[in-house]
């Protein structure tokens, strides 16, 4: 067992952790966050998509032990004294989800994308989503939600 | 209704506080992790699992043996196709054999899941692997090798259905074509996995099961038949669900051994599907060999068609396996009228994962191959693709006409659906610029694909469906009950994963009862919330429970009516309704709101004599006929002929699924069809090795579209009400699914017919389209043979596509 402290969500937090414990499992499992998902243990779907220090990471390819030190934000945390997130409205008003499954991880890999790029065009979008698989929405309305978040809906 | 109200749904998705079923804990709540068989085919000669017994934190573990006693029924199939219809025994853990890799060895259940996995690795078991058959043509050799022993073959149907005189048609015909499609395996990936849990029902008897299902009631009838629990002890819930596209409607093992163990230990039994038990072990979609043929005239007049097919099975039945393609039979006569058709269906057993329902099941198969197959007419007769589907589309009809396969279609109008895909496609534009770039020798060629299809959906007429061989019960239920502060509760018998039911349902309520969408509240998902229900698949939730709802909100206002009539001490004739408002004919002023009506009918004080208090009432709707939505795509490819690779450059849909009630809801519905119809055409295939090895065993290997891969979509609607229902209603779920493949291979194949190239198999990766353009070009494609083998060239292709 290791000793890890993470900040999750603005709250800081301290356990005892097997080595091998995956951050999802971590964060679902042991501190009850239970709006981050798994949806296919290999890293390819993004569903279990968090920011490590506003960086998109998958967090089930990461240990809780990798985490130890660091801040983490997922879903339950995005929002501010109750107002969302631009990104979470505009999931919401552009129809950018239907199962809400990947919702969670595909707001967190968007919002992290504009941390990086403010301005992205459409392929910079559809481009830097690749990881995170939607298989209900066929992505028009998730292109569409990020560009409304980005100020630059049409 | 008829506005694109934003979801009630999303507050719960955006903010990650939805209920998956995974996110349940329960006091003292154990996990179940599987043993799965590694070998397609094997007899187990040695299992013991006392070593996983013995580790620290296991609680218990199962053989098949162990449980047999357990589930009866095993895993029971709910479709009869035909009277000799093989159907093998599915024990949920197996006993001596196994069949397909992913049948279940034994079951470890253990405090948490990491412990319960480690404890597999403790089971000692012995296989002696057995010959395998994995080609459905083979397995129906003589002499082939057995899936199931005790069976004589490997047949597990023949279905045969023919009308009109197909022979002489044939015969009499001045073209004949003949052609083989293939329907490859498809993994339908909800991106949530599976998930169970299964309890005691604290403070009662009996069981309560939470799944990540489509149909908590049909689970509950099933449950009930494979394990001899009486059906009124079990409660099934389907909590918030991430997707289904067929796969979860299904009753699996897994949710039987939940049940079974959480009965057997008396604590609560979790069990959650990873990602490779999701590929091995929850149902594949598709699966099928198409013989198609046509008989027309020179003119391009359609005489007959004729469809013989072989279905894959799998290894064994699940819920509705042999009903899939026997389903869809019909719908291989398209949207075309002529005088004979038949349609023969071997259904087939083989040592791969069995298949069922998957987005369309059955009528994406029957559009591919009577959309294909007009193409090649027009080709071969040398006319225009919408040339040669006008002359055999019905005349427009609004009331229901009879097929050349023995349905009734409701209504359709394909020339308005056909004529407005031209002109938002600019199709005369599209076949210009089609000639510059050959005349150009553009090394990338643009292609221009139509499907024009319909579905069969509102599943369904309860004594059509028990003709098909399942039963009946195809109707829906709903409660429609005014509270005494004016809200409105709506239980509906569907279970939504995705399609927005709690929106959809709250605007037909308020449109029906006068009140907003937000003063009502959809319950769901919960045989106790519901207790009858038939749940959400094949595009019947609206066309059968909305259309419940409606009913059931004209039963409340009808009794409404006569309790405003009392209370305004006015004739219940004089009575008008509307706004929410209920008032007396020629006096406006005299009125009472509904919500007034509803706290009256709550207190019963002042209610007309003898009549029962609330305003609080069900219907179950029983649908006359099916529902046939329609439409017209236009796929516009640009293939790079040195390369192989196909970019859809433009997608056009113009679908009619009657009125919408709303167009927000069914454009996303499309969208997502659209999506996953351009996976099957151009990326998607669950490939098995000779030794049957599924070898895209993950979403590594397994080419699923992300969003650099989709196009955006240009949709139209065309509104065509059906006859089926009072709100005219069709269904459009999976519309896209159905319409989309078609599209996108005569797309190609007409990009690439001046090379000769006439036929492209799915899914349309790069190296398979550069292969048909050598071959088509006579040239030699290297050391490359096309003798070499599908699995080796998909395998290698997906890899390709993955770049």
């Amino acid at each position: 067992m290791r000793r890890i402290q993470v900040e999750v969500n603005g709250v800081t937090y301290e356990h005892e952790v097997e080595p091998r414990l995956l951050l999802v499992h971590y964060l679902r499992e042991t501190l009850n966050l239970t709006g981050t998902m798994v949806g296919c243990n290999t890293s390819n779907c993004g569903a279990c998509t968090v920011l490590l220090d506003d960086e998109s990471v998958k967090s089930c390819t990461m240990l809780a032990v990798q985490a130890d030190g660091q801040s983490i934000t997922t879903i339950q945390g995005l929002a501010e004294n109750g107002d969302w997130h631009p990104m979470q409205t505009a999931f919401h008003e552009n129809h950018g989800l239907q199962c809400g499954y990947c919702t969670p991880g595909m707001i967190l890999a968007s919002v992290s994308l504009l941390n990086e790029n403010p301005d992205p065009n459409e392929e910079e979008i559809r481009e830097a989503l690749e990881g995170n698989y939607c298989r209900c929405t066929g992505y028009e309305n998730i292109i569409k939600s990020v560009q409304q978040a980005a100020g630059q809906t049409s | 209704m008829g506005g694109g109200l934003a979801r009630k749904e999303d507050p719960n998705l955006v903010t990650g506080k939805a209920n998956w079923t995974d996110n349940i804990k329960l006091p003292g709540m154990l996990h179940m992790s599987l043993l799965r068989s590694p070998f397609a085919h094997a007899k187990i000669t040695n299992l013991d699992v006392s070593a996983a017994l013995d580790q620290p934190g296991v609680v218990a573990a199962y053989t098949g043996a162990d449980l047999a006693d357990e589930w009866p029924g095993g895993v029971p199939c709910a479709a009869t196709v035909t009277e000799d219809q093989k159907t093998p025994f599915q024990g949920p853990i197996v006993q001596d054999e196994v069949n397909y890799m992913g049948d279940v060895v034994a079951a470890v259940v253990a405090t948490d899941r990491y412990t319960a996995q480690d404890a597999l690795e403790a089971i000692e078991v012995d296989y002696e692997p057995l010959d395998v058959v994995m080609e459905m043509e083979a397995a129906l050799e003589d002499g082939a090798t057995l899936v199931h022993e005790d069976m004589e073959d490997n047949l597990c149907f023949d279905w045969k259905a023919e009308a009109g005189d197909v022979e002489g048609a044939f015969e009499q015909a001045d073209v004949v074509i003949k052609e083989r499609y293939i329907q490859q395996r498809l993994i339908p990936n909800a991106i949530e996995p599976r998930a169970t849990v299964a309890t005691q029902d604290p403070g009662h008897g009996g069981y309560v099961v939470y799944s990540a299902t489509q149909v908590p009631h049909l689970a509950k009838i099933v449950l009930s038949l494979s394990t001899g629990i009486p059906e009124n002890q079990i409660r099934v819930v389907a909590p918030d669900v991430g997707g289904g596209f067929g796969s979860k409607l299904n009753v699996y093992r897994e949710e039987i051994m939940a049940l079974v163990i959480a009965k057997k230990l008396g604590t609560p039994v979790k069990w959650v599907e990873d990602r490779s038990e999701n590929y091995q072990a929850t149902i594949q979609g598709r699966g099928q060999l198409q013989d198609m043929e046509v008989a027309a005239t020179n003119e391009g007049r359609i005489l007959a068609v004729r469809a013989t097919l072989l279905d894959d099975m799998g290894a064994y039945l699940q819920l509705l396996t042999p009903v899939i393609s026997v389903s869809g039979a019909a719908m291989f006569a398209g949207v075309y009228t002529f005088d004979a058709f038949s349609c023969q269906i071997k259904g087939v057993f083989t040592n791969k994962t069995p298949t069922d329902a998957y987005r369309g099941a059955g009528r994406p198969e029957a559009a591919y191959a009577i959309e294909r197959i007009v193409d090649s007419l027009a080709r071969r007769l040398d006319m225009d693709p919408i040339e040669v589907r006008r002359k055999n589309f019905y005349e427009p009809f609004d009331e229901p006409t009879a097929t050349p396969a023995g349905l009734e279609y409701d209504s359709m109008n394909m020339q308005a659906a056909v004529d407005r895909a031209l002109e938002l496609s600019d199709y005369e534009g599209l076949r210009e610029e089609q000639q510059r770039r050959r005349e150009n020798n553009d090394p990338v060629q643009l292609g221009i694909g139509f499907s024009t299809y319909t579905e069969i959906c509102g599943l369904g007429p309860s004594q059509a469906l028990a003709g098909l061989g399942i039963g009946g019960a195809g109707w829906e239920a709903a409660n429609v009950r005014m509270l005494l502060t004016g809200k409105v509760e709506v239980a509906t018998g569907t279970s939504p994963h995705g399609q927005g039911h709690e929106t959809s349902w709250s605007q037909i309520a308020a449109d029906a009862l006068g009140v907003t969408p937000d003063d009502v509240e959809v319950l769901h998902g919960d045989t106790a919330v519901s207790p009858m229900g038939r749940d959400t698949y094949g595009s019947r939730s609206l066309a059968v429970g909305g259309i419940a709802v409606h009913l059931a909100c004209e039963k409340v206002v009808d009794k409404a009516k006569k309790i405003a009539a009392h209370m305004l001490e006015a004739s219940e004739d004089d009575i008008e309704f509307e706004g929410g408002k209920f008032s007396v004919a020629g006096s406006p002023d005299q009125s009472v709101a509904i919500q007034d009506v509803s706290a009256t009918a709550f207190l019963g004080a002042n209610i007309p004599e003898g009549m029962e208090p609330g305003l609080n009432e069900n219907m179950v709707f029983d649908p006359p006929n099916f529902t046939f939505p329609f439409g017209a795509h236009v796929c516009v490819t640009e293939t790079d002929t040195e390369t192989g690779k196909v970019r859809i450059r433009d997608y056009f849909a113009v679908d009619d699924c009657g009125p919408v009630i709303n167009p927000v809801i069914v454009d996303g519905q499309l969208h997502g069809g659209l999506a996953q119809g351009i996976a099957q055409a151009l990326y998607e295939e669950a490939i098995y090795d000779e030794d049957g090895t599924l070898v895209t065993g993950s979403m590594v290997d397994y080419m699923i579209p992300g969003a650099p891969e989709l196009p955006n979509y240009t949709l139209d609607r065309t509104v065509t009400p059906s006859p089926s229902n009072p709100l005219g209603v069709k269904g459009v779920g999976e519309a896209g699914t159905i319409g989309a493949p078609p599209a996108v291979i005569n797309s190609i194949i007409d990009g690439l017919s001046p090379l000769g190239v006439t036929h492209i198999d799915m899914p349309a990766l790069p190296m398979r389209v550069w292969e048909a353009i050598q071959q088509a070009r006579g040239e030699s494609a290297g050391e490359w043979t096309s003798g070499g083998g599908i699995q080796a060239e998909s395998a290698d292709a997906t890899q390709g596509g993955d770049e």
